[in-house]
């Protein structure tokens, strides 16, 4: 079992090696350094997941096992495939980025990688964690180095704007996480999750159970960015360097998602399980309205790397809507759909690096038609804009049919999957138009239909001016994110693994058995998933209405005009105001406090 | 046991919010989210005392005896440790602002927008 902690201090213990070596350490040298440390961390973290396959994985540190009864005052690891799985996209996402910046960051020192590596650590470490406070503590080490990672061009104006609203944003949330712990842990003197299950299970739902919950849930919902929660997510994407913008918007953010499912199936649901159906409510009021919203802004976006920080925010919302299902195959489509969309959408991010290395611009306006000479990433770029709106047969697909399925089929919401297919034409139609405007310089050039204030302060560039051509390792791993989304969506037996660990994952009283009493696991039954025949009518819809979007975007309907009032609307709330971010934030744990007040009771 | 720590608890949480969102300047507000933070120590050294028992210290008291929870007394440790680093990050990105853009009032930074 060796390989469980080596898969947290690999990475933790590389970053104090660079740190420390940094005078010592050649620019190349950290790269290589790092490069292979992640690696090694991707192989320890793909050990857990083989293991993991058919048997949930516990490891108690210092070999702490819990006493007899099932009391445990140690502190486990304890994983099943879709938690390792995580685990293993999060390091794989941190060695692309690493390739990337390879290149693309000019003027950044071992440090760099340092932080890198902690961060990734502190990933690993809360997808493997059983015990609510180490998942606290965990979540608050992936926090401080992504906000240093966010201002890490500290001497620029926006980043420092950016990466404060991201830390007291975040740091807030963390705080009413962790007063939710203490509350918690009053009820039950227990941390372990397992445990806390168990204890919670013996007792009905009370007042500091509600409160609990709630301020447990907040608080990982701000990571994972869901309305009213979500206005820093836009500043810190915007302002974070591209390379580590894939790790924020692959893996960060749907850390969050993992945090609420992770607490929700192991500790609360023994007592929460008979209230499923109002929470399942409350989660899809939320999910549908962070896509919503999401899209909406993304569609009023000409910051390139802004428009794809709200398009993140619109697939959280639909991650969630996958999660709120509260079941297992709502579950196996969410781990499928969230790394699928985020291979894509970290191509994305890799094809809008490109663009700003080449031009220096990501001024979707002041870049027209400048990208046509770009043709591979142009490509890149349609296509991976097609791949998220739904385009079978790749990864987000497959990920989102599964989900529209487990709705419509499983809970009887026959509307959701035309819903969500809107929600993903807007997202994907508002990317889609600023493709074809500055690779095609489609549409007329000039001031743009709404006003661009966003761009300004944030035109300076990480690459200080245009180079003539794009290195082997930029276009690389564009290409290579591109494909591996497609062969995620054509995985032969995917749907079929994701649906058995998921069938484990919602089970609590067997998560207990196994790690309260090393209890054997029980036989999986085998199962079948495959997306459905209307899905596939659902995902051409989204194609072509994301198609139809950018065209209405591009050519300026005057239908377009009639809306702008709304968007004025949406903008004028994205203040950048750290104080109203807080207030939001205040008012929203407030209203789902009181929406799991009423109905879980 | 009193409900007085846990309703202290509360307030700070609460006065700590509201300190942030009304802050005019970028030290104060770090230090209302120290406030907010705080709220936290309280309630889990709340949450784990017992009246008239002793401090974890087992190294002079007879075994048997009665003490305070200690593990929430770890938590708290940890937590300090938590803000003591996120604060140290926020001052520095506070100092960088005053280079910067020559103010530390939330209010006119405005670099983001929309």
């Amino acid at each position: 079992m060796a390989y469980v902690p080596l898969a947290v201090l690999v990475p933790m213990l590389g970053a104090t090696f660079l740190a420390a070596a940094r005078e010592l350490l050649s620019r190349a040298l950290a790269d290589a350094v790092s490069l292979a440390l992640g690696i090694a961390t991707v192989t320890l973290c793909a050990i857990a997941l083989a293991h993991s396959v058919d048997h949930t994985i516990v490891y108690w540190w210092g070999a702490w096992t819990p006493r007899p009864g099932g009391v445990a005052l140690g502190i486990d690891f304890a994983f099943g495939p879709l938690d390792a799985g995580m685990a293993v996209f999060a390091a794989s996402l941190t060695v692309i980025a690493g390739v990337f910046s390879w290149r693309f960051l000019a003027e950044v020192d071992a440090l760099y990688h340092a932080i890198l590596l902690v961060f990734l650590a502190a990933m690993v470490g809360f997808s493997l964690s059983g015990d609510l406070f180490n998942m606290f503590v965990f979540f608050e080490l992936m926090s401080v180095s992504a906000y240093v990672l966010a201002g890490f061009k500290i001497d620029q104006r926006s980043p420092i704007e950016g990466s404060l609203n991201f830390a007291i944003t975040n740091s807030a949330g963390a705080i009413l996480a962790l007063f939710g712990i203490g509350l918690v842990y009053s009820k039950t003197g227990a941390l372990n999750l397992a445990q806390i299950g168990d204890q919670l299970g013996r007792h009905g739902v009370d007042a500091v159970v509600v409160a609990g919950f709630t301020l447990i849930v907040c608080g990982f919902l701000v990571k994972a960015a869901a309305i009213p929660f979500h206005f820093w997510l836009a500043d810190a994407y915007a302002v974070a360097p591209t390379p580590v913008c894939i790790l924020f918007a692959g893996a960060m953010s749907e850390l969050g998602l993992l945090g609420v499912a992770r607490v929700y199936w192991t500790a609360f649901a023994p007592v929460l399980d008979p209230h499923a159906e109002a929470l399942r409510w409350t989660l899809i009021a939320i999910g549908l309205g962070t896509a919503f919203v999401g899209a909406a802004m993304s569609l009023a976006q000409h910051h390139l790397k802004r428009m794809l920080a709200f398009a993140t925010i619109a697939y959280m919302g639909l991650f969630l809507v996958g999660i709120a299902m509260l079941s297992a195959d709502g579950l196996a489509g969410t781990a499928i759909y969230v790394v699928g969309d985020g291979l894509v959408k970290a191509a994305l991010f890799v094809c809008v690096g490109i663009v700003q290395h080449r031009r220096a611009s990501l001024d979707e306006v002041d870049l027209h038609g400048r990208g046509r000479d770009l043709r591979l990433t142009a490509g890149v770029f349609v296509i991976g804009s097609l791949a998220i709106a739904g385009l079978p047969p790749f990864g987000p697909f497959l990920g989102k049919a599964l989900v529209e399925d487990a709705a419509a089929h499983g809970h009887g919401l026959w509307w959701m999957p035309a819903v969500m297919m809107i929600a993903s034409a807007v997202t994907a139609g508002a990317l889609l138009r600023a493709g074809a405007r500055v690779f095609f310089g489609w549409g007329s050039a000039g001031q743009p239909d709404e006003s661009s204030d966003e761009a300004e302060g944030e035109t300076e560039p990480e690459t200080d001016k245009p180079h003539d051509h794009t290195p082997v390792l930029m276009w690389l791993p564009a290409v290579a994110l591109l494909l591996a989304g497609l062969a995620w969506g054509v995985l032969p037996g995917l749907a079929d693994a994701a649906l058995r660990a998921a069938d484990r994952y919602v089970q609590p009283n067997v998560y207990a058995a196994i790690v309260l009493h090393g209890a054997p696991p029980e036989p999986t039954t085998p199962v079948s998933l495959s997306a459905s025949g209307a899905s596939y009518l659902y995902g051409v819809g989204a194609v072509v209405g994301a198609l139809m979007v950018a065209a209405a975007g591009v050519t300026r309907l005057r239908a377009v005009d009639a809306t702008r009032p709304l968007f004025a609307w949406l903008r004028k709330l994205h203040s950048g105001h750290v104080g109203d971010y807080v207030a939001w934030l205040t008012a929203g744990v407030a209203v789902i406090g009181t929406a799991f007040a009423i109905t879980l009771r | 046991m009193s409900v007085f720590p846990y309703i202290v608890a509360g307030w700070l949480l609460l006065v700590g919010l509201w300190g942030i969102v009304t802050s005019r300047h970028l030290v104060h507000l770090v230090i209302c989210l120290s406030v907010m933070q705080s709220s936290t120590y309280v309630l889990l050294l709340a949450v784990g005392y017992r009246h008239g028992a002793k401090a974890p210290i087992f190294a002079d008291i007879p075994s048997g005896t009665q003490v305070v929870d200690p593990v929430v007394q770890a938590l708290t440790l940890t937590d300090v440790v938590v803000e003591a680093t996120v604060a140290a990050l926020l001052l520095a990105l506070a100092v960088q602002a005053q280079k910067r853009f020559g103010t530390v009032d939330p209010d006119e930074l405005g670099a983001l927008r929309g």
